[in-house]
């Protein structure tokens, strides 16, 4: 793709999301709205996966906690204010995240991987066993957040339109917040970890706090996510933590194409859609949703956001089984 | 004489029993180039690992500048302005030169936490990366990835990102392995010009660079120091020579 069809696809797409709210009908505007939701958590869990090289199979645990945070400190007859319990929310999955983090990152590999899912696995069974907060049935939120300035509303969460707009504007932050961070040093020192963490320790530079600041944000990221997805439906329950919703995003980041911007939005997209309409095909939908995703992972190793790589950057790969290959046959033949 | 940057004291490291290092003591001055020579396995590179930082040592200590850092970490002892080059080729591949470059020159800002001015407006960072890519002779390849470079290219990149860090001590681990002759002679040249206002400690197997280079030469067999001294005296030891004529990987026609 060039780099002008890539800025046309981008003000297509934006006018169409921008527009969407005005010609969809409510149920797909909600479906939509969810959607935008993911594309923060698969966003978040991007900056692990894609950019720092940690590959993380709990990441529910801080979208599910902040909405039990926001389930737990909203009154029962009246609502939240939207601003105290988004910080409320978002802070406490970052605590959690820095609780967590101080401790996997001290390991790596197989059993980062094996850590980061046994303590969301912690969660999910404190929330699912004990009384806390409804236990397996979960906790409603019976009045939505509501944002006050003075005595003015300018935002019904229980006006879909408005949930929507909402759910958009936290999703173009997050992705904006997310790309200036990867301008920054800090953003390239994040990279440098995933490409070589041990050079990067020789270079002076304290891998473990980098590693520690990045899961903290996404663990953050990941709570405004479940804080929106919370304030949504008005319902927290355990699944909202569990390996399953973890699986879920970590294979949308796959799906998008790991380590790119826009990739957790295509994965985010493309995956809730696909489930949606093979859902309305046949009760064994995830039978088709898993063979896309294997055929995904074998045609497209850079995900859907490898389809729109400039041009010039697939020019330089090799066309297969152009001469310098190495076979010995191309190797013995004479050059014409 | 000018100060001691680095010294070691009885530095040994075991593995399993086999003592890789065994017992070494030596230092290394200000604008001196010291050069450690032996045969393979001899336990030059588990030194280099030692001091540092890569390595913890089983005994003994290493002082920079007085200090004692024996066993602090790489990041660490990389801060307090020792930096080392690797043997085998250990950069960032799919960065180009400048960006490898740049981002090793990053470690010299007292934080990279930051995170909202772009790293590329950090222009004393970039300025420094580009004079160690000049200084190496890479400047035509900087916007280049390093996997697309040849590997004599890629040895030069692993010796800019090590002086990109501005260290006062070098930790030089086979700079020349691999390189052209060509490079090998622009490589000296700099090493030459690094040695005045740096301390440079030098494993190296190109003998015609060791007694170009060096102030001092350390002879390593088995772990242990041989002999150590002023080059030409080292040279004509004749307990060097027989530890070295068995080697294969020794020319004795250069010494």
């Amino acid at each position: 793709m060039s780099t002008r069809a890539r800025w046309i696809a981008l003000f297509v797409g934006l006018t169409l999301l921008f527009a969407f709210p005005l010609i969809g009908d409510r149920f797909y505007v909600q479906f939509v709205s969810k959607i935008l939701i993911m594309t923060i958590f698969a966003g978040s869990l991007n900056l692990l996966v894609g950019y720092t090289g940690l590959i993380s199979l709990g990441h529910a645990a801080f979208f599910g906690f902040a909405g039990y945070i926001l389930a737990l400190y909203s009154p029962d007859t009246e609502a939240a204010g939207l601003l105290t319990s988004l910080l409320l929310s978002v802070g406490s999955a970052a605590l959690l995240a820095l609780l967590i983090g101080l401790l996997v990152l001290r390991t790596g590999g197989i059993f980062f991987i094996m850590a980061t899912l046994a303590f969301a696995e912690m969660l999910f069974y404190l929330f699912h066993d004990t009384a806390i907060a409804g236990g397996s049935d979960g906790i409603y939120i019976y009045q939505r957040p509501v944002l006050m300035i003075g005595g003015w509303q300018p935002l019904d969460l229980a006006n879909s339109a408005h949930f929507y707009y909402l759910a958009l504007f936290f999703s173009l932050a997050a992705i904006a917040c997310i790309h200036m961070l990867l301008r920054s040093p800090f953003g390239h020192v994040i990279v440098g970890i995933r490409v070589n963490e041990q050079r990067m320790r020789a270079l002076g530079f304290d891998t473990y706090r980098y590693k520690l600041v990045c899961f903290v944000i996404s663990g953050a990221l990941a709570g405004l996510a479940g804080y929106l997805a919370a304030s949504q439906f008005g319902v927290v329950n355990p699944e909202t933590l569990g390996w399953h919703l973890s699986g879920s995003v970590l294979m949308m980041v796959i799906l998008g194409g790991m380590g790119t911007l826009v990739g957790p939005v295509l994965g985010a997209f493309s995956l809730m859609m696909l489930e949606e309409s093979f859902q309305s095909i046949t009760k064994h939908w995830q039978l088709l949703t898993g063979a896309v995703i294997v055929l995904v992972a074998l045609y497209l190793p850079r995900g859907f956001a490898g389809l729109l790589r400039k041009r010039a950057d697939t020019d330089k790969l090799p066309p297969p089984g152009a001469g310098g290959s190495g076979t010995p046959a191309a190797a013995e033949r004479p050059h014409v | 004489m000018s100060e001691v940057v680095l010294e070691t004291r009885d530095l040994s490291r075991h593995f399993e029993g086999l003592a890789a290092v065994d017992g070494v003591s030596l230092s290394c001055r200000m604008s001196e180039v010291h050069a450690v020579i032996g045969p393979n396995g001899a336990g030059k590179s588990t030194l280099i690992n030692l001091l540092s930082g890569d390595l913890r040592p089983s005994a003994g200590s290493v002082f920079l500048q007085g200090e004692d850092i024996t066993g602090l970490s790489s990041q660490r002892i990389s801060r307090l302005g020792v930096g080392r080059s690797y043997q085998r080729t250990n950069v960032f591949l799919p960065f180009t030169v400048f960006e490898n470059c740049r981002l090793a020159a990053q470690s010299q800002l007292d934080t990279s936490m930051r995170f909202f001015r772009q790293a590329l407006r950090y222009r004393a960072v970039s300025d420094a990366a580009m004079r160690v890519i000049e200084q190496v002779g890479l400047t035509r390849q900087a916007d280049k990835p390093v996997e697309t470079l040849s590997h004599g290219e890629q040895r030069q990149v692993e010796i800019a990102i090590t002086l990109a860090t501005a260290p006062s001590l070098l930790l030089l681990d086979e700079p020349l392995a691999g390189m052209g002759a060509e490079e090998s002679v622009q490589i000296v040249e700099l090493l030459r010009t690094l040695a005045i206002d740096h301390a440079i400690l030098l494993v190296e197997h190109d003998m015609d660079a060791v007694f170009a280079l060096a102030n001092t030469l350390t002879v390593m067999v088995n772990g242990a120091v041989l002999e150590s001294g002023e080059p030409q005296a080292v040279r004509s030891n004749r307990l060097v020579q027989f530890a070295y004529l068995g080697e294969h990987d020794f020319e004795p026609n250069r010494v």
